[in-house]
């Protein structure tokens, strides 16, 4: 790669923004082990848990070859400032229906950033979201089957879905917050924009949606919830740092 | 009653006069009977069940729970209501008398024969190779052990 040094910087921002998102989710999602509705739920959403975290280990290991500390270093040292996660994936995990929601909402943007970045200029990012097309589309299915399973399963579980929606859907929006190097990205065949990616994952999710009955907020009543990826948090990121790198910072040096 | 389950206990479910939990239908998600296929054209194995509200989503679970940890190629879910089981009363519809044992395919001795018909039209038994080729290597480290 001969990249310049704003070129970096903006490569580099790009992979955190995804790993973030990956790791913080895949840690909430995993607060759920033990609890899960179901004995066979569990595992499959502790699974589902643990691939983000590992595809976040993995991006955080193309950055370590671009000059940044190591996979467990940046996972587990950095405080909240330094993430670039959007403010969806930090939210506690709340009811099943909210923490379902959100894996619904998210997981299609990422199938579908995957989806783009197989051809991106940059890759090893190429190589990788081709490398987990199988992992990605996976928790898709699971998503979408449960949505459409309570979307439609009676009263309760419906308005508790619409609610759930209406709950995190402006927080989702924050997945595409532009960066300021996006034409950057955009010029060097990485990335084609968050905007294109918004555009597609509103054309993936409102038949999805309409499927299980459940109703997309109107265009005009969208209010996207930036400054994640900016490195502004909420009060929830934060405790939820310090309790994931507890171990690691007891001995940063063991041999795991 | 506790359950073996600590996510049940943890319900605090009411109970009944009896001490039992209560639980409404509703609840008490349908079984399904999982299938795996290893390889595409191998036959599906029966390896377990999982619980479900409806066919698609016993498959997303049946994926976790038994594809996770092997190669497989396929699953099939069936409802286990779907299924017709003889009775193990009636296990003695198995049984046969022994003087029968022309009934049991172990009964059947046809290598001499297939190999005789074999050598006669010069056909190489293949399996044969094999099994000698198994033995040999089975037997080479012997050898060595006695040659030193």
């Amino acid at each position: 790669m001969n990249y310049n040094e704003t070129q970096i910087k903006a490569v580099k921002e790009f992979l955190y923004k995804i790993a973030d998102d990956q790791l913080i989710i895949g840690h909430r999602n995993s607060e759920w082990t033990g609890l899960g509705p179901l004995v066979e739920e569990d595992i499959a959403f502790s699974s589902i848990a643990q691939d983000k975290i590992g595809q976040a280990q993995h991006i955080y290991e193309i950055l370590h070859s671009l000059g940044e500390a190591d996979a467990d270093t940046i996972a587990f040292t950095r405080n909240a400032a330094a993430f670039k996660s959007c403010h969806l994936v930090e939210l506690p995990i709340g009811e099943y229906d909210f923490s379902l929601m959100r894996n619904f909402l998210f997981n299609h943007a990422e199938q579908i950033r995957f989806d783009m970045l197989a051809n991106s200029g940059l890759e090893p990012l190429a190589k990788l979201a081709k490398k987990y097309r199988g992992e990605v589309k996976y928790h898709t299915m699971h998503a979408n089957t449960w949505v459409r399973q309570l979307g439609k399963a009676n009263e309760e579980s419906h308005a508790r879905m619409q609610t759930a929606l209406n709950d995190t859907f402006n927080l989702a929006l924050g997945i595409f917050e532009e960066s300021e190097f996006a034409d950057i990205l955009k010029d060097l065949n990485i990335f084609p924009g968050e905007k294109v990616l918004q555009y597609k994952w509103i054309e993936a999710i409102t038949p999805l949606l309409e499927q299980s009955m459940l109703v997309l907020p109107e265009s005009s009543a969208w209010q996207p919830v930036y400054g994640g990826r900016k490195g502004f948090h909420t009060e929830y990121l934060e405790p939820m740092l310090e309790e994931m790198g507890e171990v690691f910072r007891l001995d940063p040096k063991a041999e795991w | 009653m506790s359950s073996i389950d600590p996510r049940i206990n943890r319900l605090d479910l009411p109970t009944n006069e009896d001490g039992k939990n209560v639980l409404d239908e509703l609840e008490q998600w349908e079984t399904y009977e999982v299938f795996h296929q290893k390889k595409r054209g191998d036959q599906h194995v029966h390896v377990g069940i999982v619980h479900s509200a409806n066919p698609e989503l016993a498959l997303i679970m049946a994926k976790e729970t038994f594809g996770r940890r092997r190669q497989t190629a396929n699953l099939w879910v069936v409802k286990s209501s779907a299924v017709t089981a003889s009775d193990y009363e009636d296990q003695d519809i198995f049984e046969t008398t022994p003087e029968k044992t022309y009934r049991e395919a172990s009964d059947y001795y046809c290598m001499d024969r297939i190999r005789k018909y074999q050598q006669e039209h010069g056909i190489k038994d293949r399996k044969e190779d094999r099994r000698k080729k198994k033995d040999l290597d089975n037997k080479e480290p012997v050898k060595k052990e006695t040659a030193e």
